[in-house]
This record gives structure tokens, C-alpha cells and sequence, in this order.
């Protein structure tokens, strides 16, 4: 239990998807214009990474990773390395799961459906999301992990575009130079954000 | 909207348009490989040759895509594109590979590819979205390679692996700036980039 407690922590302060590796940075400085569509897009991320790190590391285990296809029996099968079909493999969960989400909110939630609006499909391209299952198969995590490191990196994430949104909404009304205005200044706000991040870094659990 | 000449579509994501200071684009590798010059270049030119082929095959297919499967198209044909430049590069250039690690893989996810098929491939002809390709590929490498030539230089003293100002720490008289070498200078470096565009092309202020 503690073994994965700590995965959770590391993913959502030390290694925060957003402010430490930098994935899905064009979602995250695009949508953080306001705290509301911040949390919802950081709800959704969460959800889908819970999904779909878990799913990907089962076929990494069972299909795709060197001697994978032992368990059907078959000696040729054993000797198969299909790690080449990951990438493809990996980012076509993710569109289904992407997929399946949008239609069951439809279904179950339409209110939440309409409030995320496209932002939902948009998370099928988030680099964050195939960044999480990418760094999952590199650190060949086994399938426990794969849900704490899924849950945590989705709410590490969310966390970081719900603060942004929150510095971003109070810098309405602070002087900017015209050049700065924007995109300019979110930048460097992101850039003081990641620096205040990296305190964590030499915390080993 | 008028047909843009194929200058224009080539040279306008330079500055006019550029996919990651205007259009907010491919950031999310902009930031993490340009710690050096090398792998910096490496990755533009990944960037560079899946957008202009991708732009290219997209065009080509473009009227016989089915409304509703059209993402799902659209990242088949980069996803292969990328599958081959990973292992190109794994057999030629192992070591630069292994420091770009995750970051080839993400060329998938990275909007710039997918915003461009989107956005231009999809209504144009394959020759053209070719150039668009290229000229977003080039507007996106100018950058990378000025902040990755940025820290490197001032954060180790290096550009490309040689040593150009000799640090303090191999007995010389640079002391290297460690700030420069960590990825949120990237981000300041970026957001330095984009006061300078603006103030130059004011006509850019307040469209993002």
C-alpha cells in the first residue's frame, strides 16, 4: 500500500506532468484562461489517465513487450518483440477510451458533457496522456503501478492548469507591457510555477 | 479565404505565424530537448519532415476521408510516419535517440502535426500542404534552435558538444549559468521570444 501511496505523491509533486516533464503544454496553456474550464479539462484528464495507463500496460505486458505472447502456448509466438506496434497500440486506446468517455457522458452526464464541450475530443492529442502510458513502459511498471502512476499523473496535471488558471484570472488586473500580454507573460509565469516545483526534486520517498 | 501563394505558405509560420509563439503549438518538446544544441536540431528535423510528409500524404487522401473517422485517419498517418523516424534514428543516431527517449514518440501528440493536417491539409492539395508542413516545421526549428543555442552556450559554455567558453569547473574562467540548464528557463526564454515578435509585429498582440 505504501509502495504505491508513493508513486501517487512522486507523480503529483515530483514528477508533475506539467511543471516537471512539460507534457501537454499547448492544452495547458490554452484552456487555463479560467478556473471553471481548468477543472473541468483537469476532471477528464484524470479519468482518462486512470484508464488508460492501466489498459496500455496490460497489452505492453500480454502482446507487445519482448517474450509477451508466452502465455498462448505457442513457441514461435514467445519469441515475438512487438514493441515497434506500441506507439500505434498505445495512442489507439486512447482515442477509444477518448471516445467511449465523450459517449457515456453524453449518456449519464450531460451537463458535465456540455460544460467540457471540445476540450473532450481535444484530450485524445494531449501529449500528456501518451506521455504517461510512454513513461509507464519505459520504467516497465507492473500493473498496480500502472493505476497509482495513471490516477497520480492525471492529478498532478489538473492540479497545475487549476493553479495557472488561478494566477492567470487574478493577472487580469496587473500592468503588463502590450508585448508581454497574453501568451507572453503566461509563459514566464509557467517558467517561475516549474522552478517553485523543482524544490521537490531531491525529495526521495 | 483567398489561395496563399506558395511563399507564403512556406515562409509565414516563420514569424507571422509561428506555431509556437502565436499559434501555441508543439511546445510541450520545445521545452524539455533544448537543454542542447544537438538534440535540439535533431528534433526539428523530425518535427520538420513528419509535418511536411504527413501535410503531404493527408492531401492526397483528403477527399476520400469520412467525416466522422477523420482523427482517427489523420493519426494513422502520422503515427506511421513517426514509427519510422524513431527507428531510423535508433539505428543512426542511437545516442541522440536515447537522450530525445520519450520525446520522438510524442511527435504523435504534437500539436503542430495534428493542428496543421487539421487546419490546412485537409482542405488543400497535397504539393501545398506539403510547404505548409515545412514552413510550420521551420517556424517551430527556428525556435528550438535559438533557446537550445541559448543554453547551451551560456549554460555550459558548449554548442554542440564543443567547448566554446571553457567553464570554471574544467579550470577556465566561465562560471556556467546552472539556471539555463534546467527546463524552466526554457519557458522564460520562450515567453523573451515572444515580447520580441511582438513588439516587432504588433499586429500579433492580444490574439493569444
Amino acid at each position: 500500500m505504501e509502495h504505491y501511496l508513493n508513486i501517487v505523491v512522486k507523480a503529483i509533486f515530483i514528477e508533475n506532468l506539467a511543471l516537471a516533464f512539460f507534457l501537454g503544454m499547448c492544452t495547458f496553456l490554452a484552456v487555463s484562461k479560467n478556473v471553471k474550464t481548468a477543472f473541468g479539462l483537469g476532471v477528464a484528464v484524470v479519468v482518462i489517465q486512470g484508464i488508460t495507463v492501466p489498459v496500455n500496460n496490460l497489452i505492453y505486458q500480454y502482446l507487445l513487450s519482448p517474450g509477451a505472447l508466452s502465455w498462448t502456448g505457442s513457441e514461435q509466438l514467445s519469441e515475438q518483440d512487438l514493441m515497434f506496434v506500441g506507439l500505434i497500440s498505445y495512442i489507439g486506446v486512447i482515442a477509444a477510451m477518448v471516445q467511449i468517455l465523450e459517449m457515456t457522458l453524453d449518456r449519464f452526464f450531460p451537463p458535465l458533457y456540455n460544460a467540457l464541450g471540445i476540450f473532450l475530443p481535444l484530450i485524445t492529442v494531449n501529449c500528456a496522456i501518451l506521455g504517461g502510458t510512454l513513461i509507464m513502459v519505459e520504467r516497465g511498471m507492473e500493473f498496480g503501478e500502472s493505476v497509482a502512476f495513471g490516477i497520480g499523473s492525471g492529478v498532478g496535471w489538473a492540479m497545475a492548469i487549476v493553479a495557472l488558471a488561478g494566477i492567470r484570472e487574478k493577472m487580469k488586473y496587473s500592468d503588463v507591457p502590450d508585448g508581454l500580454k497574453g501568451l507572453g507573460i503566461t509563459f514566464i509565469v509557467v517558467g517561475l510555477m516549474s522552478l517553485a516545483f523543482q524544490a521537490f526534486s531531491g525529495i526521495k520517498l | 479565404m483567398a489561395d496563399k501563394t506558395a511563399k507564403e505558405v512556406l515562409f509565414d509560420p516563420l514569424v507571422n505565424n509561428n506555431p509556437i509563439a502565436l499559434q501555441i503549438l508543439g511546445l510541450c518538446s520545445a521545452l524539455a530537448v533544448t537543454v542542447k544544441l544537438e538534440t535540439s536540431l535533431v528534433m526539428a528535423l523530425a518535427v520538420t519532415v513528419v509535418t511536411g510528409c504527413s501535410g503531404a500524404a493527408i492531401g492526397f487522401i483528403n477527399k476520400y476521408i469520412p467525416d466522422s473517422i477523420r482523427i482517427i485517419v489523420q493519426m494513422t498517418v502520422i503515427a506511421s510516419l513517426v514509427i519510422a523516424v524513431d527507428q531510423l534514428l535508433q539505428a543512426f543516431a542511437f545516442g541522440v535517440s536515447q537522450k530525445l527517449s520519450v520525446f520522438v514518440g510524442l511527435i504523435i501528440t504534437n500539436c503542430i502535426v495534428m493542428g496543421r493536417a487539421e487546419a490546412f491539409a485537409m482542405k488543400n492539395g497535397p504539393w501545398m500542404s506539403f510547404l505548409d508542413g515545412i514552413g510550420n516545421g521551420l517556424g517551430y526549428s527556428m525556435i528550438l534552435i535559438l533557446v537550445g543555442f541559448v543554453r547551451e552556450l551560456f549554460g555550459s559554455g558548449k554548442l554542440l558538444g564543443y567547448t566554446i567558453m571553457t567553464p570554471v569547473t574544467d579550470g577556465g574562467w566561465y562560471p556556467t549559468n546552472g539556471l539555463l540548464l534546467i527546463s524552466p528557463s526554457a519557458f522564460v526564454l520562450i515567453g523573451l521570444i515572444i515580447w520580441v515578435i511582438r513588439t516587432a509585429k504588433p499586429e500579433q498582440v492580444g490574439k493569444s
